[in-house]
């Protein structure tokens, strides 16, 4: 005990001392001073461009410029959209509503129904796909093929159904691309939150229905899904249509 | 370690901790997927001059790339200067060369360096030219069959087609299948994470018995719509069958032979039924006797595969041109990248019949593996538990038929699978020591 508190003390007294510029320094550290006040003294300005010669970054050739991948840097697709009575924008948001609220209370057979008989449903696995047959895509499903999915569901041994799991959609940015006699194009954004057993994920992206006008109301003849994290690594599977 | 790999192994069963270990794991990574020969990719991903995939060989970030001299090389995706990868995205192209985007070192396609900024600063130093910590590492060994890509990080061990043997079937049945003799890819590469350990997987697709357990709903479900096709006057497409194969009876799936190679290779054999009477596949089967005569054609398209197995991390679907490769991340965790091809010189309706299955199956909205997938979880949860440290792969065991090292199995859903891979992964882990 009593040597530490001694060591102690004369750390203590060593440090106090430092600031008046005591002998105990050693030569070399005095010597660097006056070099360390010179280096900070100096003044220089770099300037963009002021280089005659172009070195380093700048003298790498623009033919190295391509390394975006394919696809990156073109201009974005034109947005299209027309003006149309608030009568039709408020019934076709209400239709789109409806769907996703279908989605989240787990009522297959009603969202199904909402599809023409020739009614499609496609997730494209990149957003330059235009055809949903014979392009590699996250769901291509017709009407038959989504009762298959109905029904794997819904049977009692799909295994995968038995954790917790709910989904939550949020839709809106609604925007009416085009309206003929018989069709509307439209176009919205959605955001999906799923439990899955204790885990939570997101899905986001861009919805665009073609409509077929049927009777007072809608059905689907073609619904595509662009997910924008739609390659990116999943995280388990999905299950259900978004 | 309280167990070593070998202790770890007996004939019928396995520890569990052989699964969820991460000594075990990290013994895996250094002394299996980074000495064996790992897929990369196919040619056809990097068509043009500076073409570039990137990609994980066991924990080494690794860039595939086409240099001017045509040639594909694998290097490592490495800044040789601070370490910075070099190539930022999934694919791309990097011009004519690599510019790292710290310091502006650059990088002929070849991995040599080209130019450091301000070279003068290295006068004098060890960092010379003739210094190969100047430049990109390349793997050391690369090597391609019938267009597919592999890197061995291990300079020395058996060429790429020793490491393969018979598992080679894989890529000829495949190639064999297009009237060019080559496939291309499709630039769509799907990737799913599953929580469990690489293994599961593997051990998962020459599995018989699980199908019309796991699958039953999917397969009931596609059954029920294919019945209601047929019973309107339709004929179902071939991609319910697809579906509704799943739920055959144990019986079916009993009579499906499994072949297991040495090194953990396999075959699971069955006809897909791919050869239906329509106009489209007679006029495929046309092309395919004009480019190879009747006899080879036959030999071709009459080959009894369901999939192929390159252990430790490949499954090829041949006939539907199909692959999944897994990048083991964790002993719970593994990234599956899941691919396919065009046949070269086939018609559009046979893509399409395969495409089908893409879709359909091995999609990110899979209406089959979002079963397989929660068994595999489970089973990583279950092996993690103290309770027993066993797993049982005693199905059928003695009872398989062992020739030249082949082991055939008599029944389509003994263990023997299991069996035979894990000898070889004992094999792999004995050799390193």
């Amino acid at each position: 005990m009593a040597s530490k508190k001694t060591t102690a003390k004369k750390n203590a007294g060593k440090s106090t001392r430092r600031p008046s510029g005591n002998t105990g320094t050693p030569v070399k550290k005095a010597a660097a001073r006056p070099l360390l006040k010179k280096a900070l003294a100096g003044s220089l300005v770099i300037r963009a461009g002021a280089s005659a010669r172009k070195t380093g970054a700048q003298s790498i050739a623009p033919d190295h410029s391509p390394r975006a991948a394919p696809g990156a840097l073109t201009a974005p697709r034109a947005l299209k959209a027309v003006a149309t009575s608030g009568d039709l924008q408020d019934r076709i948001e209400q239709f789109l509503f409806r769907q996703s609220e279908l989605l989240d209370n787990k009522l297959w057979q009603d969202y199904i129904d909402l599809f023409a008989d020739d009614g499609v449903y496609w997730m494209p696995a990149l957003p330059e796909q235009t055809e949903w047959e014979g392009s590699a895509s996250i769901f291509a499903e017709d009407k038959l093929l989504m009762s298959v999915r109905m029904g794997r569901v819904t049977h009692p041994n799909a295994w995968s159904q038995a954790p917790m799991w709910a989904t939550n959609h949020v839709v809106g940015n609604v925007v009416i691309e085009s309206e003929t006699g018989k069709e509307v194009v439209v176009r919205s954004r959605f955001h999906m939150m799923e439990l899955r057993r204790d885990n939570m994920r997101h899905f986001g992206g861009t919805y665009r229905h073609t409509l077929v006008k049927h009777g007072g109301g809608f059905r689907i003849k073609l619904q595509r899904v662009d997910l924008f994290n739609g390659q990116a690594p999943f995280d388990y599977v999905l299950q259900v249509w978004v | 370690m309280q167990l070593t790999p070998e202790k770890m192994v007996e004939p019928d069963r396995v520890h569990r901790l052989a699964y969820t270990s991460q000594e075990v794991f990290d013994l895996e990574i250094s002394n299996i997927f980074e000495k064996v020969w790992v897929y990369c990719g196919h040619e056809s991903q990097v068509k043009n001059t500076g073409d570039y995939a990137t990609l994980q060989i066991g924990r080494q970030p690794m860039v595939m790339v086409r240099g001017k001299d045509a040639q594909v090389r694998v290097l490592y995706n490495r800044c040789p200067h601070r370490g910075v990868q070099l190539c930022g995205g999934l694919k791309g192209n990097t011009g004519n060369n690599f510019v790292c985007s710290y310091h502006a070192w650059s990088f002929h396609l070849d991995g040599k360096l080209e130019s450091m900024p301000l070279q003068k600063g290295y006068d004098g130093t060890r960092l010379t030219r003739d210094n190969p910590d100047c430049h990109m590492k390349a793997a050391p060994r690369v090597a391609s069959y019938r267009g597919f890509v592999f890197a061995s990080l291990a300079a020395g061990g058996p060429s790429l087609l020793e490491f393969l043997g018979e598992s080679k079937v894989a890529f000829d049945d495949m190639c064999d299948r297009a009237p060019e003799g080559e496939v291309e890819v499709v630039p769509v590469c799907h990737r799913v994470v599953q929580h469990s350990n690489w293994k599961f997987f593997m051990e998962n697709q020459l599995d018989s018995l699980h199908p019309s357990v796991t699958h039953q709903s999917t397969g009931v479900a596609a059954g029920r719509i294919e019945k209601q096709i047929a019973a309107n006057g339709g004929k179902a497409p071939l991609y319910y069958h697809y579906l509704s194969t799943f739920a055959s009876s144990f019986e079916q799936w009993d009579g499906v032979q499994t072949i297991n190679f040495p090194r953990g290779h396999g075959v699971l054999k069955a006809y897909m039924g791919l050869r239906p009477q329509d106009p489209e596949t007679k006029a495929y089967e046309k092309l395919m006797v004009k480019a190879y005569g009747r006899e080879k054609t036959e030999e071709y398209l009459s080959r009894s595969i369901h999939h192929v197995l390159v252990y430790p991390y490949l499954s090829v679907q041949s006939p539907l041109q199909q692959l999944r490769v897994l990048r083991p991340l964790a002993p719970n965790k593994t990234l599956s990248e899941i691919w396919h091809f065009r046949l070269k010189g086939a018609p559009e309706a046979i893509y399409r019949r395969s495409l089908w299955y893409y879709n359909l199956v091995n999609s990110p909205a899979t209406m089959i593996n979002a079963d397989d997938l929660e068994n595999w979880t489970k089973g990583q949860w279950g092996l993690e538990s103290t309770g027993l440290n066993w797993v049982s792969f005693h199905r059928e065991f003695g009872r398989d038929t062992i020739d030249n090292g082949v082991t055939y199995s008599n029944k389509g859903t003994s263990e023997g699978v299991m069996r035979s891979q894990f000898k070889a992964w004992v094999e792999y882990l004995a050799e390193a020591k």
